[in-house]
């Protein structure tokens, strides 16, 4: 590695020099300090991280080692039959993907705002009783996951209370679960889409599949999944909140910045890496989305709840295409490391424009 | 700072190596255990002192208990020690067993799992072996039959048939007389049982359901011997045809329809005056002790009497050091007695022709089910066949407003994908 033979840096000469003096053997303590984390994060995160890479390239079939003289390197085959075979695979993996896109991008912005709503409200010091409001936000997150589902199931039911309170205000529920049409195509009306639309695809799923939105089902999921996360990224930004400084504030009131302005303009920036936290984490758990999907749905109503993740469990454990199985662990997790880098981008801090800087500025100032 | 971190990343990539080649050792290792031969061949069984595990999907603790109590018996009689399992995720606990070349001895087994753990080489073939061979439904043991070898004996089964409520069948004006033996009465009497929330016929929107139609048409989704995808056959089509007219002139629904989780829900509840069910309903129909009901044959249909059944084998691990003591176990528990005790403890109906008259005399209200025997259809056992199932369950969700020709092209290229 060129950067070790180079020169060192201006502060480097105290390192090379530390071997010798009662510093000496530090370096060694240190590693046998931090051997038995690497040893169990080695041994159980990245050897089967590497030996599940292993598998995607494989054709092991689920008997014995996957290291035996038996399996065989097949390249990209298992993702080629995902991504390009054409056949049932592809259009499984595309119908996952579809429903995840869906599931991601209501998901995502809603429980952001949310919780950035409930951690101001209950922020604010004029709010009697803070600490019972922030306890029954934050209550659903601490309740398991496979309880909520269950509790969902029950709400959501043909005739449960959901809706009969739909009822009561005068309309017909949808029977929640066992509902596969789109909510968009049900908003424009229902019916096939129009040929242009229909004809044509992308893995398998034709346009107007994927432009059809989530199904009722999955609704109901994306429901859940706001009800439940909004507690735990409410407690984040609460925290951030308590950091934000007071002088910024009082001095955006001096300025006449109105309280809209203020969160706007003063709070809101400040709480960019929260918000770079929330969205990340809100990303990657809804990529991942699996135990509402295995205790609820198991994928229905017409395959419209699948998710990549549950893809991947079914293809393993139950058709015995463990490297299909892999293949889509990998490809999602490709799919989770390009939207957190495109939104680490899209949230970068960037120099204020002129045009924004422009009010700021003395009368007279040109630049 | 940037050489710190590069050294450190070194170290703990050369660790992490280290651990890889240690657990590769590991995994040759505990491979040598696996014995990758006798898979298909069907002569030799390995033998041992090993004790037995036996891996159970149960349906509840009446069946585990009767399992529990069968082996325990048998245990004393061949002196060989035996332990039941009851799985919580049978496919995931196999699947575990398999890969780490440990699998239990004996465990249930669908027969769209067939394909998957024969292909592998995971299952002994021990068909041909057994004593009472000749004593199980032919059709049951096609089902069990991967490549031209019987793999398994099959532990039970269950068909389906049609359920009526009695009293709304008398509401109705209907006698026994009126039994459907036809596709018009059926449709005929489905059309005077419907009357505000309740249907005619209600049932599952899916294969298992809807395909007893297509079976009395004559048509199958892949042929007997496997080797042929028949999904778009006129037979097929003629059956979901009947099935989307009924259905849009609301006299037949699906469960899911009228708020219903399943066919038997739907019909407890009294949402459908009739529904196509298995002998599973009677467990359910506890919960609605105001519902009296009656199973009859399914009318015939063009193509003469037509059902599905389903059925669920004893596999045997060919990685079990035991098999002798496991072949012995599995005659013992299909033997014609300790079925019918099977069949008085959990209700499933026994896959031997010897127990068949005992059955329907102590079943007097459940002899279709068995009678179904003689001319049911199992479900597609190739490899794969399980994801193009359950992708035509989720087209014939819609099959009311689908394109019926065109739900089955997609489903007969689905399989020719898969059969070879």
């Amino acid at each position: 590695m060129p950067a070790t033979v180079a020169p060192a840096p201006p502060h480097g000469g105290l390192r090379v020099r530390r071997r010798g003096g009662v510093r000496r053997g530090e370096g060694l303590a240190g590693w046998v300090f931090v051997l038995p984390v690497i040893v169990i994060l080695g041994v159980f995160l990245f050897v089967p991280v590497l030996m599940a890479l292993w598998v995607s390239f494989s054709d092991w079939t689920g008997r014995g080692s996957p290291f035996s003289g038996g399996v065989r390197f097949v390249g990209l085959d298992n993702y080629a039959s995902l991504t390009t075979g054409g056949g049932l695979a592809t259009r499984d993996f595309g119908t996952a993907l579809r429903n995840n896109a869906w599931y991601v991008v209501l998901v995502v912005p809603l429980q952001t705002a949310l919780s950035l709503l409930l951690a101001v409200l209950v922020s604010r010091r004029m709010l009697r009783a803070r600490g019972f409001f922030r306890t029954a936000f934050y209550f659903p997150s601490v309740t398991s996951s496979v309880a909520i589902t269950v509790l969902w199931v029950f709400l959501f039911s043909y005739a449960g209370p959901v809706n009969q309170i739909i009822a009561w205000l005068g309309a017909t529920g949808p029977n929640w679960f066992q509902d596969p049409r789109g909510i968009l195509n049900l908003a424009l009306g229902g019916g096939p889409g129009p040929a242009w639309l229909a004809d044509s695809g992308f893995l398998g799923i034709s346009w107007w599949d994927w432009l059809s939105g989530p199904s009722v089902a999955m609704l109901a999921l994306i429901l859940m999944a706001v009800f439940t996360t909004s507690g735990t990224f409410m407690l984040l930004f609460i925290a951030a909140l308590q950091n934000v400084g007071e002088d910024l504030t009082e001095a955006g009131m001096v300025d006449g910045a109105n309280g809209w302005q203020r969160f706007w303009r003063i709070t809101l920036p400040q709480l960019r890496p929260t918000l770079f936290t929330v969205i990340t984490l809100g990303l990657i758990g809804c990529w991942q989305v699996f135990d509402q999907i295995y205790t609820g749905t198991q994928g229905g109503p017409a395959k419209t709840t699948v998710t990549p993740a549950y893809l991947s469990y079914t293809a393993a454990f139950q058709n015995q295409e463990w490297g299909q199985g892999a293949a889509i662990a990998f490809i999602l997790f490709l799919i989770i490391i390009v939207f957190t880098i495109l939104q680490r981008w899209v949230l970068r801090d960037r120099p204020v424009s002129r045009r924004r800087m422009r009010p700021y500025l003395p009368k007279g100032v040109r630049s | 700072m940037r050489r710190h971190t590069a050294v450190t990343a070194l170290g703990a990539a050369g660790l992490v190596g280290a651990t890889v080649i240690a657990l590769t050792g590991c995994g040759s290792g505990f491979d040598e255990g696996s014995n990758p031969t006798g898979s298909s061949s069907a002569a030799s069984l390995t033998s041992s002192d090993d004790p037995l595990t036996v891996m159970i999907g149960s349906s509840g603790d009446a069946e585990t208990k009767a399992v529990q109590d069968a082996v325990a018996a048998w245990s004393k009689t061949s002196g060989v020690k035996a332990t039941v399992v009851a799985a919580t995720d049978l496919n995931q606990q196999l699947s575990q067993g398999f890969a780490a070349g440990s699998p239990p001895d004996l465990f249930y087994l669908s027969t769209d799992q067939l394909a998957g753990y024969a292909g592998n080489g995971s299952l002994k073939a021990y068909g041909d072996q057994l004593k009472n061979k000749d004593d199980f439904y032919p059709s049951l043991v096609q089902n069990f039959t991967y490549d031209g070898t019987f793999y398994c004996a099959p532990k039970d089964f269950s068909t389906l048939q049609l359920v009526i409520n009695t009293g709304l069948w008398q509401k109705a004006g209907l006698t026994d007389a009126d039994i459907p033996t036809t596709w018009d009465q059926l449709a005929a009497a489905a059309k005077k049982l419907t009357s505000g929330k309740t249907k005619g016929l209600v049932f599952g929107g899916e294969y298992a359901r809807v395909g007893a139609f297509m079976a009395q048409a004559g048509g199958r989704l892949v042929s007997e011997d496997g080797t042929k995808a028949e999904a778009n056959s006129d037979a097929n089509v003629q059956a979901l045809t009947y099935v989307q007219q009924h259905l849009k002139d609301g006299t037949f629904a699906y469960a899911s329809d009228v708020g219903a989780g399943w066919g038997g829900e739907a019909f407890g509840k009294q949402l459908g005056a009739m529904t196509i069910e298995g002998n599973w309903l009677t467990g359910a129909m506890g919960d609605y002790p105001d519902v009296k009901y009656k199973v009859v044959e399914l009318p015939a249909g063009p193509a003469g009497k037509g059902t599905l059944q389903f059925t669920n084998c004893w596999g045997m691990a060919a990685d079990s050091p035991n098999q002798k003591a496991a072949l012995d176990l599995v005659e013992y528990l299909t033997s014609s007695d300790q079925q019918l005790a099977f069949s008085k403890a959990f209700g499933p109906m026994p896959s031997v022709e010897s127990a068949a008259d005992t059955w329907k005399k102590d079943n007097p209200d459940l002899v279709a089910f068995l009678t179904g025997a003689d001319y049911a259809q199992g479900v597609p056992t190739n490899k794969g066949s399980a994801d193009v199932i359950s992708d035509f369950n989720a087209q014939l969700e819609s099959l009311k407003t689908g394109d019926v020709k065109k739900i089955l092209d997609s489903v007969q290229q689905n399989l020719e994908a898969i059969v070879k």
